[in-house]
């Protein structure tokens, strides 16, 4: 805990202050792309943007970029106002010196590994000698291990060399900022876990601020410090991976981030601190609330399907109900579950053990410390 | 801080650029409409504004005949074309014909062959007086009348035509090339039989295609100059081009009622190619393209492949070898006269000492490839930066910028040379007369073409590459200048390649523009048709040929090296 303080003090590098952009479709119809986006980075840290398509993810980091001009907001870099709608300030992509990986990689065919590693040394304000040049690029393309492929054509290489290349090619000129634009997600299933490890080892080594956009909620909990959950343009929660799944804010955080059930309820009684008994479609259900809860309020209840715990035998307790296994799903690690408590279907995972037939009786059982209220009315 | 405005080329450049492209694209057209509503101006009276070159255009049944002379010859031409080429394409596409492979090399010819020297082959093989086949025929057959004339509409019809068949045959053969198999296949398995498959899914498929190739060859006769100034002049048939072409070279000149010509000859061509362009935007809703890799099934013709094989071969004769041979045969004689034992022992290199040593001949080709290399090298530049503003910006009036700079397209090049004559005569810069007048006709006339092969190269550019290059730290004329060109650079040489030919065999703009210092090769030509120098014309249109085939096998090569595909 000691060293996360230390951390949580570090200074802040990157500040996206009120922004909101919009811009015209093919029909001039005008998309409200982000609104009101705010949030920081402290140094050092991986801070993920995680929302589906057209939540306004791409835009708000395109933005940092300056690769689009959102309508208004401020952002600043370190102190420096890269952005300010109010004060008339818009410094082009090319003077704001940071790194950005692109989702196609955008690695330039006509040039080799290292003259496209090279590249940003070349072209930016500040100049380099030949030898400076040969050792800053062959530095960074050893960290992605790609020294040794230095001279072939950029277009011989392999989708995750290309992705390394991207990421070289990005840290070389040591940005204050690295802006990653869903790198993993042209990469195949086996590949896009490996490079996972790689990117947080690098990220973690070289202690560089970055910002990470994605729609995959694994690779997002897999590689962050934190997670902003982003909807309609909105951000919906600003957490770290831990809360963000334990302890969503809203229906939608907890929809998008991993699979849960939901139970419609209505709130009955009190039941103890913290704790209340509601009725769900399921029947009455206890669980924990932090925050207080009126009589009468209709809820909505999210319990994660590893949550949904099963057994052959009736275990002791509260919230525990009889149902029947309507389908069991094999994935080999895990076994998926859909049980049926009354009418109402549940979706839970178990360790494949578990060989109850379909059609056979089961219990159910959820702790009221893992059942996430929220409230609908 | 590090905001210090610096000083940034990428307005300067793009601003120069538009502005060079409007000024060459709008000020001809607008100075011919000008132009057609003015009397002649002479030293004693000034112009004045009047219908009267409209009246004197439209008022007679004449003008109406040239109406319908020229939609006659245009439709002809471009349906005799499109039957020829079509029938090649499919045959070459979808049957199991021998020889195919070679067949390609017919996309070569109109561009080795000049119009000119197309013609003047078919009147030395045609002609009821010095034709070769008519005076073979007569002899062989004892007949009392030549059985062909070249000095004919059915003559035009078919020099025309057979030059620009293999336009056709390109067109067609990419449609069906283009015909994803399974389309067909799926109407077979749905139980259709071979000719509903063909009339029902097959032709309806490629209708867009084949309307549009039609309209193409339609516009492209329309403006054709060549053909009916050499044949069709000498017996009165006349339609737009050779009128405009006569207006302005009578004594006093009429270049009011050559413009009111222009003006119709314009209307067509832009209702032709505004048609073209509705046709191939609706085209999404047919596109047969599936990106997937494959090769349409063939057709066994059997014993009848023999039979199109010889259609082909056929074909090739008429439209490359017979009009070589002729162009070869008389350039060794001392006058022109028809192949014989006779002839055959009085072959002479006279033609070629009478060609090489031509006092203009040094500057004459130095012109032509100055002119060509320049305008290829200008076209292919400007039109970079008009098409990335098109492509890859959101800058409002981007679509104006686009048709203005395909505005060249509907002007047919007479139309083109007469309209910049015109301005430059008006507003004197002083270079009216100079060769910089051809380049900025050149320029004009096939920047369409320099923006059409930018654009497809431009479209395969992801808008990634750009904005990581701006990541990087580049300002925009080096990203321009390092990621943009290089990687635009199969669409700038294939279309380098193919601005530079047309270039250097133009005939039908330079024809308006040219003075004595500032003749190009083809003008030479002309010149020596005017004054029937045939054997010393044809020694020329041998080297022209000869060289300009040269010219595009060391294009193709270096263009290979690029890896650019057949343009």
């Amino acid at each position: 805990m000691g060293r996360r303080e230390i951390r949580d003090q570090g200074s802040v590098v990157l500040t996206v202050q009120g922004l909101y952009t919009e811009y015209p479709n093919e029909r001039g119809e005008i998309v409200r792309a982000a609104q009101d986006v705010t949030f920081t980075v402290e140094e050092g840290r991986l801070f993920t943007l995680l929302g589906p398509s057209g939540c306004g993810k791409t835009t708000t980091l395109r933005s940092i970029a300056g690769l689009e001009r959102p309508r208004a907001g401020e952002i600043s870099v370190n102190g420096r106002v890269v952005f300010s709608s109010s004060k008339g300030v818009f410094v082009s992509p090319n003077r704001r010196g940071f790194g950005m990986v692109f989702q196609s990689y955008a690695i330039w065919p006509h040039m080799t590994v290292f003259e496209n590693a090279a590249f940003p040394l070349e072209v930016g304000d500040k100049r380099y000698s030949r030898t400076q040049i040969r050792e800053n690029v062959m530095r960074v393309l050893t960290a992605v291990q790609l020294d040794e492929l230095a001279d072939r054509d950029a277009t011989k290489l392999s989708g995750g060399q290309q992705q390394r290349l991207a990421l070289a090619r990005a840290l070389v000129m040591e940005p204050a900022l690295l802006l990653l634009d869903e790198p993993l997600s042209n990469l195949d299933a086996k590949l896009r876990d490996r490079m996972r490890f790689e990117l947080k080892r690098l990220q973690r080594d070289l202690k560089i601020t970055t910002v990470y956009v994605t729609h995959d909620q694994s690779e997002a909990l897999a590689l962050s410090h934190e997670i902003a959950v982003m909807n309609q343009g909105r951000i919906q929660q600003i957490g770290r991976p831990r809360d963000i799944y334990e302890h969503p804010s809203n229906q939608f955080v907890a929809d998008f981030v991993g699979n849960t059930n939901f139970l419609e309820g209505v709130v009955l009684r009190p039941d103890g601190p913290e704790h209340y008994v509601a009725r769900a479609d399921i029947g009455e259900i206890t669980v924990r609330a932090p925050r207080p809860l009126k009589v009468e309020e209709r809820v909505a209840i999210s319990i994660r399907p590893e949550d949904v715990e099963l057994t052959e035998t009736r275990p002791s307790g509260a919230n525990v109900w009889q149902a029947t296994v309507e389908q069991k799903v094999f994935l080999g690690e895990a076994i998926d579950f859909r049980v049926a408590v009354g009418s109402r279907p549940l979706l839970s995972r178990q360790h494949p053990t578990l060989r109850t037939p379909v059609g056979g009786a089961i219990f159910v059982r959820v702790n009221p410390e893992k059942c996430v209220v929220f409230s609908t009315s | 801080m590090d905001e210090r405005p610096s000083f940034d080329w990428k307005w300067v450049v793009i601003g120069a650029c538009v502005a060079f492209t409007v000024y060459i694209a709008v000020i001809p057209l607008v100075f011919l409409l000008w132009q057609s509503f003015r009397t002649p101006q002479t030293a004693a009276t000034p112009a004045v504004w009047t219908l009267g070159n409209y009246a004197a255009a439209y008022g007679t049944a004449e003008t109406f005949r040239l109406f319908l002379t020229s939609i006659r010859f245009a439709s002809g031409a471009s349906f005799f074309a499109f039957i020829v080429g079509a029938a090649l394409a499919w045959m070459n596409e979808r049957t199991n014909t021998p020889f195919k492979s070679i067949f390609y090399a017919l996309s070569l010819i109109p561009l080795v062959i000049p119009s000119i020297l197309f013609t003047v082959s078919w009147i030395l093989l045609a002609s009821p007086q010095i034709g070769i086949i008519n005076q073979l025929l007569q002899n062989w057959f004892g007949l009392q009348q030549p059985p062909f004339d070249i000095y004919s509409m059915g003559g035009m019809i078919w020099v025309d035509g057979l030059h620009y068949s293999p336009m056709a045959f390109l067109l067609m053969s990419a449609a069906f090339r283009a015909m994803d198999p399974s389309l067909e296949e799926s109407a077979t398995m749905s139980g259709a039989n071979v000719w509903q498959v063909l009339w029902r899914v097959t032709l309806k498929l490629t209708w867009p295609a084949i309307f549009a190739t039609i309209l193409i060859l339609f516009v492209r006769s329309i403006e054709s100059f060549e053909v009916p100034a050499l044949l069709g002049l000498p017996v009165g048939i006349e339609v737009f081009t050779s009128s405009i072409y006569t207006a302005v070279h009578r004594y006093p000149s009429q270049v009011g009622l050559a413009s009111a010509y222009g003006v119709a000859l314009l209307a067509v061509t832009t209702a032709g190619v505004y048609a073209v362009a509705r046709l191939s935007g609706r085209g999404s809703k047919y596109a047969t393209m599936t990106g997937k890799g494959f090769r349409p099934r063939q057709i066994d013709l059997g014993a009848w492949r023999w039979a199109t094989a010889a259609g082909f071969i056929v074909y090739f004769v008429m439209i490359v070898v017979l009009p070589f041979l002729v162009l070869l045969w008389s350039s060794f004689q001392h006058f022109y006269t028809v192949p014989s034992r006779e002839a055959l022992q009085n072959l002479t290199l006279d033609p070629y000492r009478f060609i090489l040593t031509y006092p203009d001949l040094p500057s004459t080709v130095w012109n032509s490839l100055v002119l060509s290399f320049g305008s290829a090298t200008v076209v292919m530049l400007v039109t970079s930066v008009i098409c990335w503003l098109v492509v890859k910006t959101k800058i409002r009036g981007r679509w104006l910028l686009d048709n203005i700079a395909s505005l060249p397209l509907v002007f047919p090049g007479i139309v083109l040379g007469l309209a910049i004559m015109i301005f430059y005569l008006n507003i004197d810069i002083g270079i009216y007369g100079t060769i910089w007048i051809m380049f900025i006709a050149y320029v004009t006339r096939f920047m369409p073409y320099g923006l059409r092969y930018n654009t497809t190269s431009m479209l395969q550019i992801h808008k990634e590459l750009e904005e990581s290059a701006a990541m990087c730290g580049a300002s925009w004329t080096t990203t321009f200048r390092r990621i943009v060109l290089p990687l635009l650079k199969p669409g700038l040489v294939a279309g380098w390649i193919y601005v530079m030919i047309v270039s250097i065999r133009e005939l039908s703009t330079s024809i308006l523009l040219y003075s004595p210092d500032t003749r190009v090769v083809s003008i030479i030509i002309w010149e020596l048709w005017q004054n029937g120098q045939y054997v010393e014309l044809s020694a020329l249109g041998v080297l022209f040929i000869v060289s300009l085939f040269f010219l595009v096998l060391i294009a193709r090569w270096v263009g290979g090296r690029y890896g650019i595909r057949e343009a």
